[in-house]
């Protein structure tokens, strides 16, 4: 076993095992800047890709982005392998582990006994980190359980090698050639600037501040498209989606928020503190629209929760996001602009 | 989110807490246990709800003869043909046959075990339905 993994409870999965193996390695690194530099931030309405025959709603960037963004823009070299066999899978994970290297696995988590079972859906793209073997069980790192595991063997293989989409196909991930030191500075702002590409840029009407706008759209039609039982349906999945356990709260902009703080000290700019409260403030008001969005599920409805507020709440929610982004990337150009003569 | 704010509405979680970002009284961000929020315990229900109004009806049409045992097991454990056929290595048309009684009696016994393994049952339990069902999310 690897005696000193540092486990840390995170609010999502993949910046977590991100954050924890970096600083395993000897980079230390919060939650907040794993997330940040691997631009986790994100949003995307496709109606026509179904989980659970309900459209995806994603507030974050896809499974796999964060960790493989972090290293590249770190200079980290991480390596991935998947299994068809799933004994070679868990051969090579005893084997890795015998070299004393901690291991991120992908994994659904169906079939994690040790997961609430409330929580327990067929998703696939759950990360943990694997760093001990004891007996016929491994001891697990998983970042949104507050302390170390053990899961028996059986069930991490069946959780490796769980089935449907997104399938994880056993994956593995390490860490190679983690440098003493890194300058972040770089990192961060090429980050932010991805993030800000990304919600505003993008010239297709499902994704960033468009979606959003698409999904307000959608919202107002939901009940006579769908009727009640259906639309109720649609709207409590983008509730999980934005608040449900791996999302920090807010659809990820409270983490986000963080580590815009934690970006204005390490590039000194005050502005950056500016820009973290606002981020907040629009988290709060992601939140509102969980609040009115989880009465009107429960049939008891405010003054004015009915679905064309909630899609007021949306409109607003994209309006203020898409002022924020610009913003913040004029704001990251000129401090570049400045770094650079210096 | 401020610290004081960070909700701590207990709901299906049972112990176990999760950690949001808030901020503290100075303005910084911190990291706070949380025992669940409201809102996202009832979307949550939701979801749980609409599994359980599936699994009732399933298990009522396997009741009348309409559906076999195995079309019970799988939604049991959230499944549709398209992903038990992948834990199954089956075809879904396959997968779609055995949820026909008829079909279904006349498995081979090795299929049966194949089945069983997947929902981690025995094969005599995997060609009946259980007499009370019980509610899902706490297994």
């Amino acid at each position: 076993m690897i005696p000193s993994f540092p486990h840390r409870q995170s609010a999502h999965c993949e910046s977590g095992v991100a954050a924890n193996l970096l600083t395993h390695h000897g980079l230390p690194l919060s939650e907040a800047m794993a997330f940040g530099i691997g631009s986790g931030l994100f949003f995307a309405y496709f109606p026509f890709v179904r989980i659970n025959h309900l459209p995806l709603t994603t507030f974050r960037s896809a499974p796999g982005r964060i960790i493989r963004q972090v290293a590249k823009r770190l200079g980290v070299h991480v390596t991935f392998r998947t299994f068809r066999d799933e004994a070679n899978g868990m051969a090579e994970l005893d084997r890795l582990l015998a070299e004393g290297v901690p291991v991120g696995a992908q994994t659904g988590v169906y079939w994690l006994p040790y997961f609430p079972p409330a929580l327990r859906f067929h998703f696939n793209a759950h990360n943990l980190v694997v760093f001990g073997k004891e007996g016929d069980a491994y001891r697990i790192s998983d970042p949104v359980i507050g302390e170390p595991v053990l899961c028996g063997a059986d069930d991490l293989k069946r959780a490796r090698f769980a089935r449907g989409p997104l399938a994880p196909k056993g994956k593995l991930f390490f860490l190679k050639n983690v440098p003493k030191t890194v300058d972040p500075v770089p990192a961060i702002r090429e980050a932010i600037r991805d993030v800000c590409r990304l919600m505003t840029r993008i010239p297709i009407p499902l994704i960033g501040v468009r979606g959003m706008r698409y999904l307000a759209a959608q919202v107002e039609s939901w009940p006579s498209r769908l009727g009640e039982r259906r639309a109720l349906l649609y709207l409590g999945n983008v509730i999980r989606m934005q608040e449900e356990v791996g999302t920090g709260g807010g659809g990820f902009r409270f983490i986000y928020a963080a580590f815009l703080q934690e970006a204005a000290a390490v590039l000194d700019e005050r502005r950056l503190l500016d820009f973290s409260q606002r981020m907040t403030a629009i988290g709060d008001h992601w939140r509102d629209f969980a609040v009115a969005g989880a009465r009107l599920c429960k049939g008891r409805p405010g003054g004015n929760d009915d679905f064309p507020a909630l899609a007021r709440i949306v409109r607003e929610c994209a309006d203020a996001e898409h002022g924020f982004f610009r913003e913040l990337d004029s704001l990251i150009r000129n401090v570049g602009r400045h770094a650079d003569r210096r | 989110m401020r610290r004081k704010d960070v909700p701590q509405d207990q709901g299906l979680f049972g112990e176990w807490k999760e950690v949001s970002y808030a901020v503290d009284d100075d303005g910084r961000y911190i990291l706070v246990q949380s025992a669940g929020w409201e809102p996202a315990n009832i979307a949550n229900h939701i979801a749980w709800e609409s599994i359980e109004a599936e699994v009732g009806e399933v298990l009522a049409k396997v009741r009348a003869g309409k559906l076999s045992p195995l079309a019970y097991h799988m939604a049991r454990h959230q499944m549709d043909p398209v992903l038990l056929a992948g834990y199954a290595d089956l075809f879904r048309w396959q997968v779609r046959r055995h949820m026909k009684p008829a079909a279904f009696r006349r498995i081979s016994s090795a299929l049966a075990e194949r089945y069983a393994a997947i929902f981690r049952i025995t094969p005599g339990e995997l060609m009946k339905v259980p007499e009370c069902d019980p509610p899902a999310g706490t297994r």
